[in-house]
């Protein structure tokens, strides 16, 4: 026995030992192969007796178990060694940049739109589309502008050189010619509201000769002005993300609107910036009214059933007044660097539910 | 609209503060654009005498006062030519802030003599640009009084902008009957009695008209005054002028300003000695002369109306008066025109002359018919004191038009319309402080409309006026009822669809550009002939003088802009309209794209590539399966619009009468005349023309059903003319078994070389998707053999060995 436990230690030994897979291999053979050296033990145990040969059978194969436990077990040692060193040979960089992408955008217009599309939709509105090409009955006219009327005059329009029925064709100077084609095509109630380009042939600092706005039109027959305050103060509160966001209606003049309303909402100047909240300062943000009796007349409804409001908001100023976009011109340059810089995310999509992404 | 607080206090009796009174004005509709105090603004600066002004002992042009001031006497070192003993100026101490120069004073030592404040110029004061000498003021001036009150500009200024319908407000009368009505204080009563005429007018006047012109003048009323010095205007009149920005002339033209600016009622007054004969209002003649008082010469037409004597026109009705007949120091007669003109005319007038005035906004807004004589009356009284000498009787031609028929105003209606309960009583208070009378009849009131309103044509202005003057901000807001809990959809297919390919198109990597409806003719022109009907009539500029044929040409501008600023590389979009001509059918919503340069930028992997076709296709065909269409059923063909490469675009249609969307190279041609450089190319998305999503019963997919069996796939490679499509091969192969082929997939494209001139050679992998039970080798054979018949049958192709 005690040669067992000798030789069991010159084996193991030897296995620790071993340069590589081909050297365990050789021991292998050397030891348990068919002339191997514990094989030609286990074979010469045939001389003992029964009682010797089952006691030295039991030492011989767990001497054969240790050692090829002992093999198995430096051979995936090796290899694990090997793996290991060839893991090293096929390291990378991993401080080099990603492959190259191009993420899109999404203009802030169309971001604005969405968002208020999103507002007005939870309140039940309609989206309605006109065309940019109007005539001016449809522009003018039909909501209360006869001609030379100085609101007709002060809206510099761009005119083309063509009539329909007898009306200049203009490119319209507000969305609310849809509110005319709306009321003519459809049947009250309405509730819709009018994204669209606008134009104007006036450029300068404020003023782009193209720009967007959307309105807004209810006609039923119970609407009244303080519905104009609750569902504007509502949207109000709700675009520029502020719960308690001051909301101020004022007095104006619109031909077709009446009463009429300019609506404010508080901010703050400071240090050359701006914060819409409260403060001690007012910004005018939309324009609004009661429909004008007469409009709705001049779209075949009976002005003693039916009433309503309506308004219009520039939309290029209030997503600058949220986003901090500093310039209105910037908007249709298409230049790159602006558009990555106040551009959306192709996945950041308005919604009341989700809220605004982080 | 500008007027002064003093102004305002003769109409309005009110002690409320500046600041209240702003911040009425604009909540009831006259909005304010600034009030400026200047007395606030000056109020370091006082009244000082020179009590002595020596010559520096050092300085020619300096002169060293002895200043006696409110706080005593000072010395203080000056360069005015005009600084004397005994002059009266305005003196700042030590301490205070020169708004002119920006500079907060300190004591000083000028070339070696103390100086202590300084005596100031009206730039120094930020008055005016003068700064030739010192101010100097009248002699009654009080030592250490407010310099503002002492130069008579310590008056509040308002700045108040008036809507189109409120032209009554555009006299400062107008403004405090508002502001009465607001609770802001008491309307004084006017004094317009009758100043008895002395003489019988040697001028009358004739209102030449048909009855089809009779609107244009219905309502004259003229006065002739003798023996007047059209002195200069006193203190009080000249300060008021200033105050709101007009130039003081004489006492005979600042007296028609104030009543102008006053009352809202332009006048005008003729020299009468340059007359000849009686006034005769009348249509100008077709390509009469006329010169008016800003010295330049009008030709008119017979729309514009003219106060003329027998030989010349003399005024241009409601606009301006003439160079001939206009008052000077010299004047001894005036004969005053105080008339009632057409809105609708002056306005054509005055825009086809492009003259404009202050008389002409007013009567373009119209004016109060009813106060022609008063207006008169005012005016006489003011002249008379002024100007002294003697009336006429008035001489009066034609009559005001009728009153308006009174509008009914139902009890309940300020709540049904204008959302809050305001009472009766209230009611009958706020219109009638407005002027308006009222009446009680069964349902509400009767009201009659105050002349000088001729905004108000119905039930809801009235509700207008009680509702502003009670206070927009006291009506309850409610919130909007709800038909439904949930809201239907906001959006239809085509909007959804539209707001889709934007966020599609974004995530692919492009930018979304907003470009301008309106383009350059010049490169309109090399999108097709345009319609005559989408030239601007008056175009901002040159650069955008009509309606876009096509968004491209805007995209393809904005990438040249692009790589001038140093980034060639770029992908651009736009959703938006384009115009075939000016119906509303002829306007179409577009999906349009360029990219330009690198597609794949060069990194450290590699080279990177540029962008070519079939990226442009690739965005086309994205899109429209992202919009639901089948897109492995597009036919492509080579027939793109001529902006296109013809032989790098194509066009993708399922319906062959309907194409859906064009990609591919621009034509080098359009680049070349947009001056923009390639590569660069584009897709156009057609999105009128695609077909409605398919009518389904609820949301509900297919059910999923999937092989148990295993996939076999077999490589074919074809040689053919270099001429067949691609698509071709495809198609065939996939012909064979649409139930058995899963896939047909090319995987290789090999042109010329050992193939020959005119060949190439397309390699495709056909997936087989058994279902019922494991393909035999025979099976699968037999599928080969069929593949490469029908695509040599289709094509002419035959399989490479």
């Amino acid at each position: 026995m005690e040669n067992l436990d000798n030789l069991r230690e010159e084996i193991i030994g030897s296995v620790r030992k071993a340069a590589g897979l081909d050297a365990l291999e050789e021991i292998r053979v050397a030891e348990l192969g068919r002339k191997g050296r514990i094989t030609g033990l286990m074979k010469g145990l045939g001389g003992l007796d029964p009682e010797a040969r089952r006691a030295a059978g039991a030492a011989l194969n767990r001497l054969k178990d240790e050692v090829a436990a002992a093999l198995d077990a430096e051979k995936s040692r090796l290899a694990d060694r090997a793996l290991d060193a060839g893991l090293e040979r096929d390291r990378i960089d991993v401080s080099l940049p990603i492959r190259p992408e191009s993420e899109g955008r999404i203009h802030p217009i169309s971001q604005t739109i969405d968002e208020v599309m999103a507002i007005f939709g939870e309140m039940g509105f309609s989206v309605a589309e006109g065309p940019d090409i109007e005539d001016d009955w449809h522009n003018f006219t039909a909501l209360n502008i006869p001609p030379e009327h100085p609101a007709r005059q002060e809206m510099d329009t761009f005119y083309l050189p063509g009539e329909k029925d007898g009306h200049r064709m203009v490119l319209r100077t507000h969305t609310s010619p849809v509110q005319i084609r709306t009321m003519l095509g459809r049947k009250p109630p309405l509730r819709i509201i009018v994204p669209g380009r606008t134009y104007r042939c006036d450029y300068d600092a404020t003023h782009s000769p193209m720009f967007h706005q959307v309105e807004g039109l209810v006609i039923d027959e119970a609407t009244h002005f303080g519905h104009l305050k609750g569902c504007l103060i509502e949207f109000c509160r709700a675009y520029f993300g502020v719960d308690d966001l001051p909301v101020r209606f004022r007095a104006s003049y619109f031909p077709f609107t009446e009463p009429s309303a300019e609506v404010d909402i508080g901010c703050k100047r400071e240090g050359g910036g701006l914060s819409i909240g409260h403060g001690e300062d007012w910004l005018e943000i939309l324009g609004s009214g009661m429909v004008n009796p007469k409009v709705i007349e001049n779209c075949g409804l009976d002005p003693a059933r039916y009433q309503g409001f309506a308004f219009g908001m520039g939309l290029e100023r209030i997503s600058m007044l949220k986003y901090g976009i500093p310039d209105l011109r910037t908007y249709y340059e298409s230049d790159l660097r602006w558009l990555r810089h106040y551009g959306f995310a192709a996945l950041d999509v308005p919604s009341l539910v989700a809220g605004p992404i982080p | 609209m500008k007027f002064t607080l003093n102004w305002l206090k003769e109409h309005l009796e009110t002690d409320a503060p500046a600041s209240r009174i702003a911040e009425t004005l604009t909540l009831i509709g006259l909005e304010i654009e600034s009030v400026v105090d200047r007395a606030k603004d000056l109020a370091s600066f006082t009244v000082a005498r020179v009590i002595e002004a020596k010559q520096h002992p050092d300085a020619d042009r300096l002169r060293v006062c002895r200043v006696e001031t409110a706080a005593g006497e000072v010395q203080v070192v000056c360069g005015a030519p005009n600084a004397r003993t005994g002059m009266l100026g305005v003196f700042a101490p030590s301490g205070a802030f020169i708004p002119g120069t920006g500079i907060t004073l300190k004591k000083s030592m000028i070339r070696g003599v103390e100086s202590n404040g300084m005596l100031l110029s009206e730039r120094e004061m930020k008055l005016s640009d003068e700064h030739a000498g010192i101010v100097e003021l009248p002699a009654d001036a009080k030592v250490g009084a407010p310099a503002a009150a002492a130069m008579g500009i310590d008056d509040v200024v308002f700045d108040v902008s008036i809507t189109p319908n409120r032209g009554d407000c555009l006299g400062v009368r107008g403004i405090a009957r508002d502001l009465a009505a607001a609770g802001l204080g008491r309307l004084n009563p006017l004094d317009a009695s009758p100043v008895k005429g002395v003489f019988k007018s040697p001028i009358k006047v004739h209102l030449d008209f048909t009855s089809a012109t009779a609107d244009a003048c219905p309502y004259f009323v003229g006065r002739y005054f003798r023996g007047v010095k059209n002195v200069e205007s006193p203190r009080w009149l000249k300060d008021r002028l200033l105050a709101i920005g007009l130039r003081p002339i004489s006492a005979l033209v600042d007296i028609t300003n104030l009543m102008t600016f006053g009352y809202n009622r332009p006048l005008h007054v003729f020299d009468a000695d340059k007359m000849n004969g009686d006034v005769h209002v009348r249509l100008a003649r077709p390509r009469e002369k006329f010169l008016a008082l800003n010295g330049r010469e009008y030709e008119l037409d017979s729309d514009m109306t003219v106060i003329a004597d027998n030989a010349h026109a003399e005024a241009l009705a409601g606009v301006m008066g003439g160079e001939r007949s206009g008052c000077t120091a010299t004047t001894v007669n005036v004969m005053l025109e105080s008339a009632l003109f057409d809105p609708l005319r002056t306005a054509i007038t005055g825009r086809k002359l492009a003259l404009a005035s202050d008389a002409r906004y007013r009567f373009e807004r119209g004016i109060d018919p009813a106060f022609l004589v008063d207006g008169a009356e005012i005016a006489t009284r003011l002249i008379l004191d002024i100007c002294g000498g003697q009336a006429s009787e008035l001489v009066i031609a034609g009559a005001p038009p009728p009153p308006k028929a009174p509008i009914a105003l139902r009890h309940g209606r300020v709540a049904t319309l204008g959302g809050v309960d305001v009472t009766e009583g209230e009611i009958v208070r706020i219109l009638s402080a407005l002027g308006f009378s009222l009446a009680d009849s069964a349902a509400g009131w009767t009201v009659t409309v105050p002349s000088w309103r001729n905004d108000i044509v119905c039930e809801a202005c009235l509700v207008e006026e009680v509702v502003r003057i009670y206070g927009y901000g006291k009506v309850p807001a409610v919130p909007l009822p709800r038909d439904a809990v949930l809201p239907a959809p906001a959006l239809n297919v085509a909007q959804r669809r539209r707001t889709l390919v934007r966020r599609v198109l974004a995530a692919r990597g492009l930018v979304e550009a907003v470009t301008y409806s309106f383009m350059p003719s010049a490169q309109a022109a090399l999108f097709g002939p345009q319609p005559e009907s989408l030239r601007l009539v008056n175009p901002i500029s040159a650069d955008l003088d009509v309606m876009r044929p096509s968004i491209l040409p805007n995209l393809i501008a904005a990438s040249g802009r692009n790589a001038d600023r140093g980034m060639p590389d770029g992908a651009l979009f736009e959703v938006g309209p384009q115009y075939a001509g000016d119906r509303p059918e002829d306007q179409s919503i577009v999906a349009a794209g360029v990219r330009a340069g690198r597609a794949v930028p060069r990194a450290w992997e590699g080279p990177g590539r540029d962008a070519d076709a079939y990226d442009a296709k690739g965005d086309a065909v994205t899109v429209l399966a992202a919009l639901g269409l089948s897109v492995e059923n597009l036919q492509v063909t080579m027939d793109a619009p001529a902006w296109f490469h013809p032989g790098r675009s194509g066009v993708l249609r399922l319906d062959p009468r309907k194409p859906l969307a064009y990609f591919g190279d621009v034509h080098p041609r359009v680049l070349a005349g947009m001056k923009v450089k390639g590569p660069l190319v584009a897709f156009e998305i057609l999105l009128d023309n695609l077909p409605p999503p398919r009518a389904k019963k609820g949301a509900a997919k297919p059910p999923l059903q999937l092989s148990a069996f295993q996939p076999v796939s077999r490589d074919f490679a074809f040689v053919l003319d270099a001429k067949v499509p691609a698509d071709a091969v495809v198609r065939a192969a996939r012909g064979v078994d649409r139930k058995l082929i899963a896939e047909v997939r090319i995987f290789d494209v090999f042109a010329g070389g050992s193939l020959g001139e005119g060949r190439k050679s397309i390699a495709i992998n056909v997936t087989l998707q058994p279902t019922e039970r494991t393909l035999t080798e025979a099976e699968i054979d037999a599928v080969a053999a069929k593949v490469v018949s029908a695509v040599s049958k289709a094509t002419g192709g035959e399989l490479r060995q």
